[in-house]
């Protein structure tokens, strides 16, 4: 179980303090769990500040009973954490392998590497020994990093935004991969309607503060809040 | 013969991957003197009479052939100086193995100025390697200069890569070029700094013929309280395409200067230059560690990549 308690974050903004997240107290057990809400609202900071990229102002982080607050990020990752970052990062002379080889501590022979990139729809021969650069696409970079998280494996999953720059043919693919990890704590901060569908309970931020919905309740009240400013009767 | 002692087979193996005497050409220079030589009708080695060095003789129209070159400083306060030319017929095609192992355990400066000049027939296509590296605990410094010079004819084609990582107090590595028309030129440099030591490298492109290439890629790590300056000018007198690639990661109280300078003097030059010089990009260590590896071991896995 992982526990957020009175967690908040704040930034300084030339001599203004902005408060980003106020008071947070959330419990994530084994299942789905997807953070929404409108840009802004703090969401990614949310997925940061669990894998301490990002320190909280206040507040403590427990996993299973353990304060896991200032813990670093490779301590968070050694523990079982596994974070799939929105915008991939690139690297120059670093090969498929190479992050492979480092995510799971092991040396992958292609068969290995097929079993995480054939997840991701990709073809492990064609990737493996590719760097991980700007001669990869966006959407081909968004798909390594997936498959990344699943080679490393591990308890807790925190995925931000991984629909980006995933076609849309290739949706189904990404909600059998969550569905394949309902047996583990999975965080995932998105804002598509199927990712939502498949939530065991969705988050939604806003500027006043959070909510705690199904997914059927969540996916009403967005709805709603778009009509509303689309002009139309807010029911 | 004298044998090969331990330090000398460990320097050969990292500076021309010989892990024993070659097969096909080489020629293994020691201190200063003739080592080992081994002359074939297609790459033909003879010693120059006027003054250190040799010259290497590449038949026109060889094909897939190798040519080890190396030379070691082992004996500690040496100064070596060699004049190498280099004759590659038309049609050729062959990789060039040289590189420079110094060994100085004491506090005498030891050092090697290799003088290279090549001249690449109508066609030939050259893969030329040329790795540095010093070894030793002595407070003598460990100092490298070498000189490069190219001329390409037509349709030839030359890939350069120069390797330095580790150990050497100072280098100070000057290449020129000049090519005909379709000519093209690749030079790769990788240079590790750490401790105190001092690169600098400084490369002059003419670029004279019709639709001749350059492309220039240098990456480089310096650490420490090391010091790299590096330099390249690329000249276009023609329709011509030239680049510069110069990326640098600095670690510590290290410094890299960077100077690249273009100069096009025919309308139909294309030359451009790109230069980035900065700390490891922050994010890439965050990357790494949540794969599990803390900061230090981030830090080697970025630093080994960028200089592969």
């Amino acid at each position: 179980m992982l526990e957020l308690k009175n967690i908040n974050y704040s930034v300084k903004n030339n001599d203004n303090l902005v408060q980003i997240l106020n008071n947070i107290n959330l419990t994530f057990n084994k299942g789905i769990t997807v953070i929404t809400g409108q840009n802004g609202t703090g969401k990614s900071t949310l997925i940061k500040l669990i894998m301490n990229l990002i320190n909280p102002t206040a507040g403590k982080v427990f996993y299973n009973g353990l304060d896991i607050t200032d813990l670093t990020i490779d301590e968070h990752a050694n523990l079982g954490f596994t974070l799939s970052f929105q915008q991939p990062i690139r690297f120059k002379g670093i090969t498929v392998r190479d992050l492979l080889n480092i995510a799971n501590s092991k040396n992958n022979k292609l068969s290995d590497a097929c079993e995480y990139l054939s997840k991701v729809g990709m073809c492990a021969k064609d990737y493996i020994d590719r760097e991980v650069d700007g001669t990869l696409s966006g959407g081909e970079l968004k798909r390594i990093e997936l498959a990344m998280a699943l080679a490393k494996g591990g308890e807790v999953f925190l995925f931000d935004e991984p629909e980006a720059g995933i076609d849309l043919w290739s949706f189904d693919d990404l909600i059998s991969i969550f569905k394949n990890l309902q047996d583990k704590i999975v965080i995932i901060v998105s804002h598509q309607e199927k990712i939502i569908q498949c939530a065991d309970k969705v988050v939604v931020l806003d500027n006043n503060g959070y909510n705690v919905y199904n997914h059927i309740e969540a996916l009403d009240k967005i709805k709603k809040a778009q009509c509303g400013k689309l002009g139309g009767k807010n029911e | 013969m004298n044998k090969l002692t331990s330090i000398d087979k460990e320097l050969l193996a990292q500076i021309a991957d010989l892990h024993k005497i070659p097969e096909g050409s080489y020629n293994i220079r020691k201190d200063g003197e003739l080592f080992a030589r081994n002359s074939s009708s297609d790459i033909e080695i003879v010693s120059k009479k006027n003054k250190p060095g040799i010259d290497i003789i590449v038949k026109s129209g060889v094909k897939n052939k190798s040519v080890h070159i190396p030379v070691i400083v082992a004996k500690s306060g040496f100064k070596d100086i060699v004049y190498n030319d280099f004759y590659i017929g038309n049609n050729a095609e062959v990789t060039i193995v040289a590189g420079c192992g110094i060994h100085n355990n004491s506090s005498k400066e030891s050092g090697h100025d290799g003088i290279h000049s090549f001249h690449i027939g109508k066609n030939a296509k050259v893969t030329y390697i040329e790795k540095h590296l010093a070894l030793g605990n002595g407070s003598g410094g460990k100092i490298l200069n070498p000189v490069t010079k190219i001329t390409m004819e037509k349709s030839s084609f030359f890939e350069i890569q120069t390797i330095q990582l580790g150990g050497v107090s100072y280098s100070n590595r000057n290449t020129v070029a000049s090519l005909k028309d379709n000519a093209e030129l690749v030079i790769k440099e990788k240079i590790l700094t750490t401790d105190n030591q001092e690169a600098k490298t400084n490369f002059k492109v003419n670029l004279l013929g019709k639709n001749c290439k350059c492309n220039v890629i240098s990456r480089s790590v310096a650490k420490d309280n090391s010091r790299q300056i590096f330099k390249s000018n690329l000249i276009g007198k023609a329709e011509c395409f030239g680049r510069v690639e110069c990326d640098a990661i600095l670690l510590g109280n290290a410094s890299v200067k960077s100077i690249p300078e273009i100069d096009a003097q025919s309308v139909d030059a294309s030359l451009n230059h790109e230069a980035t010089v900065g700390k490891i990009a922050g994010e890439q260590l965050l990357k790494l560690m949540t794969l599990g590896l803390n900061e230090k071991e981030a830090e080697e896995v970025i630093i080994k990549g960028y200089l592969r």
